[in-house]
């Protein structure tokens, strides 16, 4: 593991790499205090996070609650850049099945393309996996149309071969995407949790023969560690992982550290915070 | 930009990534180092040493003689009696200064270790020359201690110490053998392997900076003839040898009949022993780390693989799969996993127990990798279907190959993994704790790592059992081979 | 031509890796040996000892985490800091208490020599303390000594230098955190050891350096529930029983340090003192 945590990514791959990550942020935003105007600026950048370099992509997606996904559609209509929304009663999940499922439907209805779900920790940590794989079931069947990522909440289950078994869980009963983290606990994700993940769904489609993504969200604020979030990606799946359709980043302030290399790596100068908008 | 590009697949390769290597400065030639000076060889002879990635010469070292030994243990006789006679503290000080040189060295010495030996520089820098300077800091540290480590008898050092260090962890091993042997208050006369001998000479150089006392600590670069001359010579007290079993009985033999301490650390043929209650994909990481970490030049290496049938094909395909993300090239690129072979005569010994292998009927896959045309390598190669029987099983092969067997009880691996001339190292992979300390009880190895490979630590006592030699290095047991105990 | 003011030391309190003056706003004078007045110290109080033993117990874990190896090469390159000032010290103990230049260097010289030796226990401790035990059953059962926690030391009024470093650095190695408190008479070379560590990747709150009263802070000292241990060099039989009352509230080693004693041939016994033996067992088999 601290072999791949020791790759050097200079030049031409660095300038690649980071065009790549970019083109699999979900930019998020998931505050108490977030309204329309917010939204719409998050989107802006999401859409284009760099007018002077045309060859950065857009963002995979943005990352709203349900009550903004309506405005975050509007506001990347016709740019390819995708609608995310946390659901399931987001971050802790504990309400009645009825009023996550109910949540999911309002998100879907808005507009969402992708709902991240959390998984039930209570009923995990309780080693009920029946309910734990029923309720993603039901919310899968709640997305209609959506892909669903399902959030381990890693930080909350007790050893890595927690995550490995949670993992295999959500995989079993449906997701489309595996995720780390809701972002709101005190870890996110972490290189070794990342790597867990990745092994088991390595596993899984092998054995199934159905592509399952993965998602790691939360401490990825530096772009080394996006660059060694696609290391991990690379050398255990291979490149064809290498796309947004399998492989996401769930973040916020790590774009303007990854234009803020971009540059760097162009121009040979160390950067400033000014020269990156703050949205 | 109103329409994101289409998102296509691509392939994302790594680019070179080299270590720069012009802040470091060698000289054209080196010569002995005795009595604190460098001096040219009363042998008159030399050769150049080369790196064996791309066989250019990279500097003239001496070939010491008998005269230069009889020279250098003279000198250290003298040397040793005022050595000995400091306070223990001021012995200790001088390790902590070399330790503190070689820390503040240390991006040179990794470089120049690379460059001489082969191994990629992610880890001479990562784990050679930081474990080095360690063992002079840990060493540094027992100097006036020795009484706690040795449980209150009398005690006295040796006197002259004879040392000789192999081609595959060059400075590392040179720190093994000096930082216990100075602690203890003897002189040391080492000699480094003829392929690899630079950064022994900056050892030098850095014992000069240190400015510890003439002739404590002599360096003889030199041949298989100038090893013989040193375990023969008159004067010499105690011998140390890290090297092949071969040699290692011929110097135990040399030794017949004479007072002279000896101890040994000498091949192995490893056990790696996988069962099916282990983490699959963790030990997959552990056999690689076991047999491809220093390109399998390692004599502790995990070479021979047991795995338990209920796993084995699991484990082989996701052995092999991870082999081949494997990265073999220029040493000096900080993403090289694995690089050159030392030297063309290993090359060749490699290729020999490869090709018996295959004539054996086992099964031999090797990655396929981009080999540079210039320099010595052997790309990472898994046999399976092998038998205990053949010699892929049984002989030391000191490269990157692994040989895969597959037993069926926890009894048979243990007796599979004990069945060997050699008892260096084992490695245990199961989430049962109770069970890896039972298996770890019964293994005749002097080594045992469960669910991990390849972990050294100064403080850690490291041999082996049976033909894999005697003594320990590392630790308190480190001490007891430096001193005489009455 | 006047001849240039020179611009003269403050003396602070080194606690949490920060150099303050004491909450109290109080000072005391520092006079030399014949009277003359030298400098001031800020005076620390009570509620000083509970800071810094706040801050010590915050640091202690940190400390203990780090490898034996690191906290080895710290104690070193505080041996380092204190070896580039010595001549510096070793004039302030002429100046200050009337030593002799040789024997005042000589000082200086021995408490460097102290911290290199205790540098090398770190990774020793282990070795010569603990070990696994050959228990009549299929378990394997190993011993190895933690450090003990937070530690008071009471340093002793002379020689002001080599006896708290005596005292601390048992402490530091073993992987415990320090409140001391100075020699009272001799303060000035206590304080000035805080720039010291504070240059040798130290991290804060792992010593934390004291003067002032001794009768005020040394029982506020030893009373402190969240002591672990106290080391007590003091070398006063009156305060050592004080201490030994107070120690007794919440079992706290204590250890004495007489007046005299060698720091490095009694290095074991220190050491020893403030760990504690942890005893594990784990089955061998089913």
């Amino acid at each position: 593991m601290s072999t791949l945590a020791k790759r050097s990514i200079k030049t031409e791959a660095k300038l690649q790499g980071i065009r790549l990550a970019v083109s699999m942020l979900d930019l998020t935003t998931l505050e108490g205090a977030d309204t329309p105007g917010k939204v719409r600026q998050l989107a802006a950048k999401a859409v284009c996070p760099s007018p002077t370099r045309p060859e950065i992509p857009s963002c995979a997606a943005v990352c709203v609650y349900p009550a903004l996904v309506g405005v975050a559609r509007d506001a990347v209509a016709g740019s390819g850049v995708h609608v995310a929304s946390v659901a399931t009663a987001f971050p802790s999940g504990q309400s009645s099945l009825e009023v996550r499922l109910q949540d999911t439907r309002e998100a879907v209805a808005a507009g969402a393309d992708e709902i991240d779900m959390v998984i039930s920790r209570q009923a995990y940590l309780a080693g009920d996996d029946a309910r734990v794989i029923e309720e993603i079931v039901q919310v899968k069947e709640a997305c209609g149309d959506a892909h669903l990522k399902v959030i381990l909440e890693t930080a909350e289950l007790p050893s890595y071969d927690h995550v490995r078994h949670a993992s295999m869980l959500a995989m079993e009963a449906g997701a489309d995407f595996i995720k780390t983290s809701t972002g709101k606990a005190k870890v996110g994700a972490t290189p070794g949790v990342v790597l867990v993940m990745l092994e088991a769904l390595r596993d899984y489609t092998q054995r199934t023969g159905r592509v399952v993504g993965m998602k790691p969200a939360g401490g990825v604020s530096t772009s080394k560690q996006a660059l060694h979030m696609l290391v991990l990606v690379k050398e255990t799946l291979g490149d064809e992982w290498l796309t947004p359709d399998r492989f996401r980043i769930g973040a916020s302030s790590v774009l303007n550290d990854l234009l803020m290399q971009y540059e760097k790596t162009q121009t040979g100068r160390y950067g400033r915070a000014e020269d990156f908008s703050k949205e | 930009m109103a329409v994101a590009p289409e998102r296509t697949r691509l392939t994302w390769d790594y680019s070179p990534a080299p270590e720069s290597a012009d802040h470091v400065r060698l000289r054209d030639a080196y010569g002995v180092f005795v009595g604190g000076e460098f001096a040219d060889p009363r042998s008159g002879k030399s050769a150049p040493t080369v790196n064996p990635a791309t066989e250019a010469k990279i500097a003239k070292v001496a070939i010491a003689g008998e005269e230069d030994v009889a020279h250098a243990v003279k000198v250290a006789r003298e040397a040793q009696r005022k050595w000995a006679a400091l306070p223990a503290l001021e012995r200790g000080k001088y390790l902590f200064r070399i330790a503190r040189l070689m820390q503040e060295r240390a991006r040179e010495l990794a470089i120049v270790e690379t460059m001489d030996g082969g191994k990629p520089i992610r880890e001479s820098r990562d784990i050679d020359i930081p474990l080095a300077a360690a063992h002079f800091f840990h060493y540094a540290g027992w100097a006036d201690k020795i009484g706690y480590g040795i449980a209150g008898r009398e005690h006295r050092p040796h006197g002259v110490v004879a040392q000789i260090v192999p081609w595959n962890f060059p400075l590392l091993m040179a720190a093994w053998k000096l930082a216990p042997a100075l602690a203890c208050g003897n002189a040391a006369i080492l000699k480094p392997a003829d392929t690899t001998p630079l950064t022994a000479l900056l050892l030098a150089e850095i014992c000069q900076e240190a400015e510890l006392p003439p002739g404590v600590v002599s360096i003889l670069p030199g041949n298989g003839a100038t090893g013989a001359a040193l375990v023969r010579a008159e004067g010499i007290d105690k011998v140390a040898f890290t090297g092949s079993t071969a040699v290692g009985k011929d110097i135990q033999a040399a030794l017949a009949g004479r007072d002279v301490g000896l101890t040994l650390e000498l091949g192995g043929k490893s056990a790696n022993i996988v069962f099916e209650d282990a983490s699959i994909d963790q030990a997959v990481e552990g056999i690689v780390q076991g047999i491809f970490f220093n390109q399998g030049h390692v004599c502790c290496a995990g070479s021979r693989l047991l795995v338990q049938e209920s796993v084995a094909e699991q484990v082989e395909a996701k052995l092999w799969e991870r082999m081949q993300k494997l990265r073999l090239g220029d040493p000096l690129d900080k993403n090289t996993d694995v690089g050159a072979v030392n030297s063309g005569e290993q090359l060749t010994r490699i290729e020999t127990l490869v090709a018996a292998g295959e004539d054996e009927g086992a099964t031999r896959r090797t990655i396929a990798c981009d080999i540079p045309e210039r320099g010595h390598w052997f790309a990472p190669t898994l046999f399976t279907e092998v038998s205990p029987v053949h010699r892929i099983a049984v002989e030391e092969i000191f490269g990157p190959v692994v040989s895969m067997l597959t037993f069926r009880t926890q009894a048979e691996a243990i007796e599979k993994a004990n069945n060997s001339k050699y008892g260096l190292a084992a490695g245990i992979w199961t989430d049962k704790g109770g069970k890896a300390f039972e298996v770890a009880a019964q293994l005749k190895a002097g080594v045992v790592w469960q669910n991990t490979y390849n972990h050294f630590d100064p403080t850690a006592a490291f041999g082996g059992y049976k033909e894999s030699g005697f003594g320990r290095e590392g630790g308190a047991a480190g001490l007891r081979p430096y001193v005489r105990v009455s | 031509m006047s001849p240039r003011l020179a611009v003269r030391k403050t003396y602070k309190l080194y606690v949490g890796g920060a150099f303050a003056r004491s909450e109290s706003g109080r000072h005391d004078p520092v006079l030399d040996h014949e009277g003359s007045h030298v400098a001031n110290i800020t005076r620390a109080s009570r509620k000083d000892v509970r800071d810094a033993v706040k801050k010590a117990r915050g640091a202690q874990p940190g400390w203990a985490a780090k490898t034996a190896y690191n906290r080895g090469q710290v104690l070193y390159r505080a041996a380092e800091a204190l070896e580039q000032r010595s001549a510096e010290f070793a004039q302030q103990a002429v100046d200050l208490r009337g030593a002799k230049p040789a024997a005042a260097r000589d000082e200086v010289a021995a408490a460097v020599d102290v911290l290199v030796h205790y540098a090398g226990w770190t990774d020793k401790l282990h070795a010569v303390l603990g070990g696994v035990n050959p228990v009549a059953a299929p378990f394997l059962s190993f011993s190895s000594p933690e450090a003990t926690g937070v530690v008071g030391v009471v340093a002793p009024e002379e020689p002001e230098l080599l006896g708290l470093v005596g005292a601390i650095a048992p402490a530091m190695a073993a992987g415990n955190a320090v409140v001391a408190i100075c020699s009272e008479r001799w303060p000035l070379a206590g304080l000035d050891l805080g720039e010291v560590l504070a240059v040798s990747d130290v991290p804060g709150g792992v010593v934390n350096l004291l003067a002032g009263r001794r009768e005020e802070l040394a029982p506020a000292l030893g009373a402190h529930r969240d002591l672990n241990a106290i080391v007590d060099a003091s070398g006063d039989a009156e305060l050592g029983e004080r201490l030994d009352v107070l120690a007794a509230e919440t079992v706290k080693r204590v250890v004495r340090i007489p007046a005299g004693s060698d720091a490095v041939d009694d290095s074991l016994r220190r050491l020893e003192a403030l760990t504690e033996l942890k005893t594990a067992w784990h089955p061998i088999g089913a």
